[in-house]
Protein backbone atom coordinates (compact mmCIF):
# COMPACT_ATOMS: atom_id res chain seq x y z
CA UNK A 1 0.00 0.00 0.00
CA UNK A 2 1.64 3.24 -1.11
CA UNK A 3 2.00 6.18 1.24
CA UNK A 4 -0.10 8.48 -0.98
CA UNK A 5 -3.08 6.11 -0.76
CA UNK A 6 -2.62 5.91 3.02
CA UNK A 7 -2.66 9.68 3.39
CA UNK A 8 -5.69 10.02 1.09
CA UNK A 9 -7.66 7.44 3.06
CA UNK A 10 -6.64 9.07 6.37
CA UNK A 11 -8.07 12.36 5.14
CA UNK A 12 -11.25 10.73 3.79
CA UNK A 13 -11.87 8.60 6.90
CA UNK A 14 -11.34 11.40 9.39
CA UNK A 15 -13.26 13.84 7.17
CA UNK A 16 -16.19 11.44 6.89
CA UNK A 17 -16.24 10.74 10.61
CA UNK A 18 -16.09 14.49 11.32
CA UNK A 19 -19.02 15.07 8.94
CA UNK A 20 -20.96 12.42 10.89
CA UNK A 21 -20.16 14.17 14.16
CA UNK A 22 -21.20 17.54 12.70
CA UNK A 23 -24.42 15.99 11.37
CA UNK A 24 -25.16 14.56 14.83
CA UNK A 25 -24.41 17.99 16.32
CA UNK A 26 -26.87 19.51 13.85
CA UNK A 27 -29.48 17.00 14.95
CA UNK A 28 -29.11 18.46 18.45
CA UNK A 29 -28.60 22.15 17.61
CA UNK A 30 -31.12 22.88 14.86
CA UNK A 31 -34.36 24.29 16.21
CA UNK A 32 -37.19 22.23 14.71
CA UNK A 33 -37.97 18.92 13.04
CA UNK A 34 -37.78 20.04 9.39
CA UNK A 35 -34.38 21.68 9.77
CA UNK A 36 -33.08 18.57 11.58
CA UNK A 37 -33.93 16.55 8.44
CA UNK A 38 -31.09 18.36 6.65
CA UNK A 39 -28.58 17.36 9.33
CA UNK A 40 -29.61 13.74 8.67
CA UNK A 41 -28.87 14.38 4.98
CA UNK A 42 -25.27 15.32 5.80
CA UNK A 43 -24.76 12.05 7.71
CA UNK A 44 -26.34 9.95 4.95
CA UNK A 45 -24.44 11.48 1.99
CA UNK A 46 -21.26 13.27 3.04
CA UNK A 47 -20.39 11.21 6.10
CA UNK A 48 -21.20 7.79 4.68
CA UNK A 49 -19.75 8.62 1.25
CA UNK A 50 -16.37 9.83 2.52
CA UNK A 51 -16.03 6.93 5.01
CA UNK A 52 -16.82 4.32 2.32
CA UNK A 53 -14.37 5.99 -0.09
CA UNK A 54 -11.67 6.03 2.58
CA UNK A 55 -12.23 2.34 3.32
CA UNK A 56 -12.23 1.50 -0.41
CA UNK A 57 -8.72 2.97 -0.73
CA UNK A 58 -7.48 0.53 1.94
CA UNK A 59 -8.72 -2.58 0.09
CA UNK A 60 -6.85 -4.38 -2.65
CA UNK A 61 -9.50 -3.26 -5.20
CA UNK A 62 -11.16 -6.69 -5.29
CA UNK A 63 -14.55 -8.08 -4.20
CA UNK A 64 -14.26 -6.16 -0.89
CA UNK A 65 -14.25 -2.90 -2.85
CA UNK A 66 -17.31 -4.07 -4.78
CA UNK A 67 -19.10 -4.74 -1.48
CA UNK A 68 -18.27 -1.23 -0.25
CA UNK A 69 -19.70 0.17 -3.50
CA UNK A 70 -22.83 -1.96 -2.98
CA UNK A 71 -23.24 -0.63 0.59
CA UNK A 72 -22.93 2.88 -0.83
CA UNK A 73 -25.55 2.10 -3.49
CA UNK A 74 -27.99 0.63 -0.95
CA UNK A 75 -27.52 3.65 1.35
CA UNK A 76 -27.95 6.07 -1.57
CA UNK A 77 -31.23 4.41 -2.53
CA UNK A 78 -32.72 3.84 0.94
CA UNK A 79 -31.54 6.89 2.92
CA UNK A 80 -33.48 9.53 0.91
CA UNK A 81 -36.52 7.26 0.77
CA UNK A 82 -36.50 6.87 4.56
CA UNK A 83 -35.97 10.63 5.04
CA UNK A 84 -38.86 11.35 2.68
CA UNK A 85 -41.07 8.84 4.52
CA UNK A 86 -40.34 10.46 7.90
CA UNK A 87 -40.86 13.98 6.48
CA UNK A 88 -44.11 13.04 4.74
CA UNK A 89 -45.47 11.31 7.87
CA UNK A 90 -44.58 14.37 9.94
CA UNK A 91 -46.47 16.57 7.47
CA UNK A 92 -49.50 14.26 7.65
CA UNK A 93 -49.12 14.09 11.43
CA UNK A 94 -49.67 17.82 11.75
CA UNK A 95 -46.18 19.34 11.84
CA UNK A 96 -46.03 22.47 9.71
CA UNK A 97 -42.89 23.61 7.85
CA UNK A 98 -44.23 27.19 7.77
CA UNK A 99 -44.71 27.45 11.54
CA UNK A 100 -41.54 26.22 13.27
CA UNK A 101 -42.78 27.05 16.75
CA UNK A 102 -45.55 24.44 16.43
CA UNK A 103 -42.97 21.68 15.86
CA UNK A 104 -41.19 22.08 19.17
CA UNK A 105 -44.09 20.77 21.21
CA UNK A 106 -45.62 17.31 21.07
CA UNK A 107 -48.08 16.73 18.26
CA UNK A 108 -51.03 16.10 20.54
CA UNK A 109 -51.28 12.38 19.79
CA UNK A 110 -49.18 11.37 22.74
CA UNK A 111 -47.52 13.53 25.30
CA UNK A 112 -43.77 13.08 25.60
CA UNK A 113 -43.05 11.61 29.06
CA UNK A 114 -40.22 14.05 29.75
CA UNK B 1 -44.41 -6.92 -18.62
CA UNK B 2 -42.06 -7.79 -21.47
CA UNK B 3 -39.84 -10.86 -21.03
CA UNK B 4 -36.77 -8.73 -21.75
CA UNK B 5 -37.34 -6.84 -18.48
CA UNK B 6 -37.73 -10.11 -16.54
CA UNK B 7 -34.47 -11.32 -18.08
CA UNK B 8 -32.67 -8.10 -17.12
CA UNK B 9 -33.93 -8.52 -13.52
CA UNK B 10 -32.50 -12.07 -13.58
CA UNK B 11 -29.14 -10.75 -14.81
CA UNK B 12 -29.04 -8.07 -12.08
CA UNK B 13 -29.96 -10.57 -9.34
CA UNK B 14 -27.44 -13.17 -10.53
CA UNK B 15 -24.77 -10.47 -10.79
CA UNK B 16 -25.48 -9.45 -7.19
CA UNK B 17 -25.18 -13.12 -6.12
CA UNK B 18 -21.80 -13.47 -7.87
CA UNK B 19 -20.37 -10.26 -6.40
CA UNK B 20 -21.57 -10.94 -2.86
CA UNK B 21 -20.59 -14.63 -2.66
CA UNK B 22 -17.21 -14.59 -4.38
CA UNK B 23 -17.33 -18.40 -4.73
CA UNK B 24 -17.08 -19.86 -8.22
CA UNK B 25 -17.69 -23.64 -7.81
CA UNK B 26 -20.48 -25.10 -9.98
CA UNK B 27 -22.78 -26.04 -7.07
CA UNK B 28 -22.97 -22.51 -5.65
CA UNK B 29 -23.23 -20.97 -9.13
CA UNK B 30 -26.17 -23.33 -9.76
CA UNK B 31 -27.81 -22.31 -6.46
CA UNK B 32 -27.41 -18.67 -7.47
CA UNK B 33 -28.92 -19.20 -10.92
CA UNK B 34 -31.89 -21.12 -9.45
CA UNK B 35 -32.48 -18.46 -6.75
CA UNK B 36 -32.27 -15.58 -9.21
CA UNK B 37 -34.61 -17.35 -11.66
CA UNK B 38 -37.08 -18.15 -8.86
CA UNK B 39 -37.15 -14.54 -7.65
CA UNK B 40 -37.50 -13.20 -11.22
CA UNK B 41 -40.38 -15.67 -11.89
CA UNK B 42 -42.14 -14.73 -8.62
CA UNK B 43 -41.75 -11.01 -9.33
CA UNK B 44 -43.17 -11.55 -12.82
CA UNK B 45 -46.13 -13.50 -11.37
CA UNK B 46 -46.75 -10.66 -8.89
CA UNK B 47 -46.81 -8.19 -11.77
CA UNK B 48 -44.06 -6.24 -10.00
CA UNK B 49 -41.80 -6.02 -13.07
CA UNK B 50 -42.49 -2.83 -14.99
CA UNK B 51 -40.88 0.55 -15.52
CA UNK B 52 -41.56 1.31 -11.85
CA UNK B 53 -40.65 -1.97 -10.15
CA UNK B 54 -37.46 -2.58 -12.11
CA UNK B 55 -36.54 0.77 -13.67
CA UNK B 56 -33.60 -0.52 -15.71
CA UNK B 57 -34.41 2.02 -18.45
CA UNK B 58 -32.93 4.76 -16.22
CA UNK B 59 -29.65 2.86 -15.87
CA UNK B 60 -28.33 3.69 -19.37
CA UNK B 61 -28.22 7.44 -18.89
CA UNK B 62 -27.54 7.34 -15.12
CA UNK B 63 -23.71 7.50 -15.48
CA UNK B 64 -24.09 10.84 -17.29
CA UNK B 65 -26.23 12.22 -14.43
CA UNK B 66 -24.17 10.85 -11.52
CA UNK B 67 -21.07 13.16 -11.64
CA UNK B 68 -23.27 16.28 -11.63
CA UNK B 69 -25.33 14.91 -8.71
CA UNK B 70 -22.19 14.04 -6.70
CA UNK B 71 -20.81 17.55 -7.33
CA UNK B 72 -24.09 19.13 -6.16
CA UNK B 73 -24.14 16.88 -3.06
CA UNK B 74 -20.57 17.92 -2.20
CA UNK B 75 -21.42 21.64 -2.49
CA UNK B 76 -24.64 21.20 -0.52
CA UNK B 77 -22.79 19.31 2.24
CA UNK B 78 -20.45 22.27 2.72
CA UNK B 79 -23.39 24.70 2.82
CA UNK B 80 -25.29 22.65 5.43
CA UNK B 81 -22.16 22.14 7.57
CA UNK B 82 -21.71 25.92 7.55
CA UNK B 83 -25.37 26.38 8.53
CA UNK B 84 -25.05 23.87 11.41
CA UNK B 85 -21.95 25.56 12.79
CA UNK B 86 -23.33 29.12 12.50
CA UNK B 87 -25.78 30.67 14.99
CA UNK B 88 -29.33 29.34 14.83
CA UNK B 89 -30.73 32.88 14.37
CA UNK B 90 -29.06 33.07 10.93
CA UNK B 91 -31.25 30.22 9.61
CA UNK B 92 -33.84 31.05 6.98
CA UNK B 93 -35.73 27.83 6.18
CA UNK B 94 -38.40 27.87 3.47
CA UNK B 95 -40.94 25.48 1.96
CA UNK B 96 -42.56 25.60 -1.45
CA UNK B 97 -43.67 23.71 -4.55
CA UNK B 98 -41.20 22.88 -7.33
CA UNK B 99 -42.21 21.87 -10.87
CA UNK B 100 -41.49 18.25 -11.84
CA UNK B 101 -41.84 17.58 -15.57
CA UNK B 102 -41.03 13.85 -15.51
CA UNK B 103 -43.38 11.66 -17.55
CA UNK B 104 -43.03 8.41 -15.59
CA UNK B 105 -43.36 7.51 -11.91
CA UNK B 106 -39.79 6.16 -11.89
CA UNK B 107 -38.53 9.51 -13.20
CA UNK B 108 -40.51 11.42 -10.56
CA UNK B 109 -39.11 9.18 -7.81
CA UNK B 110 -35.59 9.72 -9.18
CA UNK B 111 -36.11 13.50 -9.03
CA UNK B 112 -37.64 13.44 -5.52
CA UNK B 113 -34.83 11.19 -4.26
CA UNK B 114 -32.21 13.47 -5.85
CA UNK B 115 -33.75 16.42 -4.01
CA UNK B 116 -33.71 14.56 -0.69
CA UNK B 117 -30.22 13.16 -1.29
CA UNK B 118 -28.88 16.72 -1.65
CA UNK B 119 -28.46 17.99 1.93
CA UNK B 120 -30.30 21.24 2.50
CA UNK B 121 -33.39 20.24 0.51
CA UNK B 122 -35.93 17.54 1.40
CA UNK B 123 -38.98 16.50 -0.61
CA UNK B 124 -42.04 16.45 1.66
CA UNK B 125 -44.68 15.36 -0.86
CA UNK B 126 -44.21 14.09 -4.41
CA UNK B 127 -47.14 14.43 -6.81
CA UNK B 128 -47.13 14.05 -10.61
CA UNK B 129 -46.09 17.47 -11.91
CA UNK B 130 -44.94 19.06 -8.66
CA UNK B 131 -42.95 18.33 -5.50
CA UNK B 132 -43.32 20.01 -2.10
CA UNK B 133 -39.79 20.87 -0.95
CA UNK B 134 -38.41 22.08 2.38
CA UNK B 135 -35.07 23.89 2.18
CA UNK B 136 -32.67 24.91 4.94
CA UNK B 137 -31.90 28.14 3.04
CA UNK B 138 -34.30 30.14 0.89
CA UNK B 139 -31.68 30.40 -1.87
CA UNK B 140 -31.52 26.64 -2.33
CA UNK B 141 -35.30 26.49 -2.86
CA UNK B 142 -35.07 29.28 -5.46
CA UNK B 143 -32.26 27.41 -7.19
CA UNK B 144 -34.40 24.25 -7.39
CA UNK B 145 -37.29 26.27 -8.80
CA UNK B 146 -35.04 27.39 -11.67
CA UNK B 147 -35.24 23.75 -12.73
CA UNK B 148 -31.73 22.63 -13.68
CA UNK B 149 -32.01 19.37 -11.70
CA UNK B 150 -35.55 18.88 -13.06
CA UNK B 151 -34.22 19.20 -16.62
CA UNK B 152 -31.34 16.81 -16.02
CA UNK B 153 -33.60 14.11 -14.55
CA UNK B 154 -35.94 14.56 -17.56
CA UNK B 155 -32.93 14.10 -19.84
CA UNK B 156 -32.01 10.88 -17.97
CA UNK B 157 -35.59 9.67 -18.47
CA UNK B 158 -35.16 10.12 -22.22
CA UNK B 159 -37.61 11.33 -24.85
CA UNK B 160 -40.33 8.84 -25.65
CA UNK C 1 -6.71 5.46 11.42
CA UNK C 2 -9.74 3.18 11.59
CA UNK C 3 -9.64 3.55 15.37
CA UNK C 4 -9.83 7.35 15.17
CA UNK C 5 -12.71 7.22 12.67
CA UNK C 6 -14.56 4.60 14.75
CA UNK C 7 -14.24 6.66 17.93
CA UNK C 8 -15.60 9.75 16.14
CA UNK C 9 -18.52 7.74 14.76
CA UNK C 10 -19.26 6.33 18.24
CA UNK C 11 -19.27 9.90 19.61
CA UNK C 12 -21.70 10.93 16.85
CA UNK C 13 -23.93 7.93 17.66
CA UNK C 14 -24.07 8.92 21.32
CA UNK C 15 -25.08 12.43 20.25
CA UNK C 16 -27.97 11.19 18.08
CA UNK C 17 -29.24 9.17 21.04
CA UNK C 18 -29.67 12.46 22.96
CA UNK C 19 -32.09 13.63 20.25
CA UNK C 20 -33.85 10.25 20.26
CA UNK C 21 -34.44 10.53 24.03
CA UNK C 22 -35.35 14.25 24.07
CA UNK C 23 -37.81 14.12 21.16
CA UNK C 24 -39.98 16.18 21.42
CA UNK C 25 -42.12 14.78 18.57
CA UNK C 26 -42.14 11.07 17.69
CA UNK C 27 -40.84 12.01 14.22
CA UNK C 28 -37.71 13.52 15.76
CA UNK C 29 -37.12 10.24 17.57
CA UNK C 30 -37.64 8.11 14.46
CA UNK C 31 -35.34 10.40 12.45
CA UNK C 32 -32.66 10.17 15.16
CA UNK C 33 -32.91 6.37 15.26
CA UNK C 34 -32.69 6.23 11.45
CA UNK C 35 -29.53 8.35 11.49
CA UNK C 36 -28.18 6.22 14.34
CA UNK C 37 -28.76 3.16 12.12
CA UNK C 38 -26.86 4.71 9.19
CA UNK C 39 -23.94 5.36 11.54
CA UNK C 40 -24.14 1.76 12.79
CA UNK C 41 -23.79 0.53 9.19
CA UNK C 42 -20.57 2.49 8.83
CA UNK C 43 -19.33 1.45 12.29
CA UNK C 44 -19.80 -2.25 11.43
CA UNK C 45 -17.86 -1.73 8.19
CA UNK C 46 -15.08 0.11 10.09
CA UNK C 47 -15.08 -2.74 12.61
CA UNK C 48 -14.43 -5.15 9.76
CA UNK C 49 -11.32 -3.20 8.79
CA UNK C 50 -10.19 -2.80 12.42
CA UNK C 51 -10.23 -6.56 13.02
CA UNK C 52 -9.20 -7.39 9.43
CA UNK C 53 -12.33 -9.43 8.78
CA UNK C 54 -13.98 -8.32 5.50
CA UNK C 55 -16.99 -10.60 6.23
CA UNK C 56 -18.28 -7.75 8.41
CA UNK C 57 -19.20 -5.90 5.21
CA UNK C 58 -21.97 -8.44 4.56
CA UNK C 59 -23.40 -7.76 8.03
CA UNK C 60 -23.13 -4.04 7.29
CA UNK C 61 -25.08 -4.48 4.03
CA UNK C 62 -27.82 -6.46 5.78
CA UNK C 63 -28.01 -3.83 8.55
CA UNK C 64 -28.47 -1.09 5.93
CA UNK C 65 -31.48 -2.97 4.50
CA UNK C 66 -32.91 -3.75 7.97
CA UNK C 67 -32.50 -0.12 9.06
CA UNK C 68 -34.60 1.04 6.11
CA UNK C 69 -37.36 -1.52 6.67
CA UNK C 70 -37.28 -0.83 10.42
CA UNK C 71 -37.75 2.92 9.93
CA UNK C 72 -40.74 2.36 7.63
CA UNK C 73 -42.22 -0.19 10.05
CA UNK C 74 -41.84 2.21 13.01
CA UNK C 75 -43.52 5.02 11.04
CA UNK C 76 -46.35 2.76 9.92
CA UNK C 77 -46.86 1.38 13.42
CA UNK C 78 -46.93 4.87 14.89
CA UNK C 79 -49.47 6.11 12.34
CA UNK C 80 -51.81 3.13 12.19
CA UNK C 81 -51.15 1.34 15.49
CA UNK C 82 -50.54 -1.96 13.66
CA UNK C 83 -48.25 -3.24 10.91
CA UNK C 84 -50.72 -4.77 8.46
CA UNK C 85 -54.45 -5.47 8.28
CA UNK C 86 -56.65 -4.49 11.21
CA UNK C 87 -56.68 -7.52 13.54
Amino acid sequence: MSAALDIASWVLLVGGALLMTIGALGLIRLPDFFTRLHAAGVVDTGGAGLLLLGMALQTGFDLVTVKLVLIGLVLALTAPTASHAVAHSALLGGLSPDDPSANRAGDGRDEAPD
Amino acid sequence: MPPARTFSLFVVLFGAWLLLSGHWDPFLLGCGAVSAALVAALARRMGAIDGEGHPIQLAWRFPAYLPWLVWRIALANLAVVRAILSPVAALDPAAGWVDANQKTTAGLVAFANSITLTPGTVSLTALPGRIHVHALARGELEELKEGEMNGRVCAMEGRR
Amino acid sequence: MFTVASLLVVAAMATTLVRAVRGPTPYDRILAVNVHGTMTVLLIALGGFLTDRPDFLDLSLVYALLNFVGTLAALRFFRHGHLGEEP
